[in-house]
């Protein structure tokens, strides 16, 4: 059976705290620079942070997963050699990576350490999760979200390496690893830089009618009427007028949060080994309310009890969830 | 949840001007000690502002007679009540009722949540704010608490009693 492990996010040390104390079997977190797909001003680790976050941790039994899961540019790569050498000497308990290259170096350098394919990597097929598995070692595969159930059963029977989704969090799904939409307008890459929607170029304004516009580096990309719900300043959840759509429409995304809560029991049975929860970027406050409930659910399945789930979509996006491909192909 | 901050009642009208300067003059010598105390206690903060240590927050409980200004320079911190009328030009504005403000300084609610219900407003320098809440979620335990504690009994009471008085 699965050991639907609970994978847990963590922007700063207290976040770390609040974490483990909620019931996280593992939190995952980054260093304060590119590495990590959560570059934010004011958030992540420093190497002293992290070694006491890493004893804090491994005191009351819960591991520490080190993201360095951006793509180094050419000639930059020392950056993330860096970082891998420096959670290794710390202890982490993996290293969360998308890019080949930083793959293969700490395949060579620290072998003692598990790897665990990003969903950044966006290994969707059991050809490319075999290929990581077997010329790097890979342990695990967090899958991209566009996938069924039905398909995460079929993959799990063809792949060496465990398998990790997502269960709950921000929704933002074309396709991990590959999303250049930030880039255009900003010129930082969440892929490279390590952040989507830099806070340096977002702006938001307040209008006399109560309307709220969010502003991308000059690029209106939503305006919220008074009564709406407002969801984060990302190009792919943006709401855009077109010639054919004057009234402005969701062109790839709507703001709204992946919630597999009712689909736990299924994941399980698919052979899901662990389970993610979105958030780095969040407060302790979104940390201990998601952790502790999806710690008393995946307890209760554990128990043969049916799963009573806290109601989570105060937290979510523009206070609306779904159950996106896990559902079905047709979610969009 | 609440309406959005911009409808709520604001502290306004004649006579209130007069108040709010004299509001502002009673809890300023609180403010200094506060903002101290804190800083003393918690000086990691200052390294998750980074460049934004010299900046000017401007924050808005809307039900307050006051709004706050808040320069968290660690050499020269600044924290002090000023009336509407004279705010400072703001690096960031931070605005909700002061209930919600309070459960944010101390994580006990989710800023992107109460952004997503429109119960908060951030205008401004999205980065300086974006700093500041991740210097405070760092924090252990609660700075309201902490800061009630400052003043004994009395200031457990008060706590309690802007509780009641102002709910989110
Ligand atoms: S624009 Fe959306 S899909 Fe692209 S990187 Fe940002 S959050 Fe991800």
């Amino acid at each position: 059976m699965s050991l639907a492990e609970l994978i847990c996010p963590a922007g700063t040390p207290a976040a770390l705290r609040t974490a483990v104390d909620a019931g996280a079997d593992a939190v995952y977190c980054g260093f304060q620079d590119a590495t990590n797909a959560r570059n934010f001003p004011g958030l992540n680790f420093t190497p002293d942070e992290l070694a006491a976050s890493v004893t804090y941790a491994h005191g009351k039994g819960a591991k520490v997963l080190l993201a360095l899961n951006t793509y180094p540019p050419a000639g930059k790569v020392d950056l993330w050699r860096q970082a891998a050498d420096t959670g290794a000497r710390l202890g982490v308990d993996a290293f969360i990576v998308a890019d080949m290259g930083v793959a293969d170096y700490i395949a060579r350098t620290h072998p003692g350490v598990r790897l665990h394919l990003s969903v950044q990597a966006a290994a969707s097929s059991p050809e490319a999760i075999r290929y990581y598995c077997q010329n790097f070692g890979v342990k695990r595969v967090v899958l991209p979200r566009i996938l069924t159930i039905p398909e995460i059963r079929e993959i799990r029977k063809e792949i060496p390496c465990e398998i990790e989704t997502f269960i709950f969090g921000n929704h933002g799904l074309m396709v991990e690893g590959r999303c250049s939409l930030t880039n255009y307008l900003t010129g930082q890459s969440t892929n490279m830089d390590g952040v989507c929607s830099p806070a340096s170029d977002v702006e938001y304004k307040r209008h006399e009618d109560g309307s709220m516009s969010s502003q991308l580096a000059g690029f209106t990309i939503d305006c919220f009427g008074a009564d709406e719900k407002a969801g984060y300043p990302t190009i792919c959840k943006g709401r855009y007028t077109a010639p054919h759509r004057p009234e402005g429409y969701y062109a790839f995304e709507e703001p709204v949060s992946l919630n597999l809560s009712r689909l736990l029991p299924d994941l399980i049975d698919a052979g899901v080994h662990a389970f993610k929860i979105e958030g780095r970027q969040r407060s302790k406050s979104y940390v201990r309310g998601v952790v502790s409930a999806f710690r008393q659910a995946v307890d209760d399945i554990r128990a043969g009890r049916e799963a009573n789930i806290a109601d989570l979509v105060a937290l979510t996006e523009g206070q609306k969830q779904t159950q996106g491909a896990f559902e079905t192909k047709k979610w969009r | 949840m609440s309406a959005r901050p911009d409808t709520l009642p604001r502290a306004s009208g004649p006579g209130m001007s007069t108040l709010a300067r004299l509001s502002c003059l009673m809890v300023q010598p609180i403010l200094t000690r506060v903002v101290r105390r804190i800083a003393k206690r918690h000086p990691s903060l200052f390294a998750r502002l980074g460049p934004h240590q010299g900046t000017d927050f401007v924050i808005d409980a809307v039900e307050l007679p006051f709004a706050l200004h808040l320069r968290p320079d660690p050499q020269a911190l600044l924290f002090r009540a000023v009336p509407r009328d004279a705010t400072p030009e703001a690096g960031a504005t931070i605005r909700g009722k002061f209930m919600l403000l309070l459960e944010l300084v101390d994580s006990e609610e989710d800023g992107d949540a109460a952004f997503f219900s429109r119960d908060l407003e951030v205008t401004g320098d999205t980065e300086a704010v974006v700093r500041l809440r991740n210097a405070l979620d760092d924090v252990d335990g609660s700075i309201a608490e902490e800061t009630a504690e400052m003043f004994g009994p009395p200031g457990r009471a008060i706590l309690a009693r802007l509780r009641r008085a102002y709910p989110t």
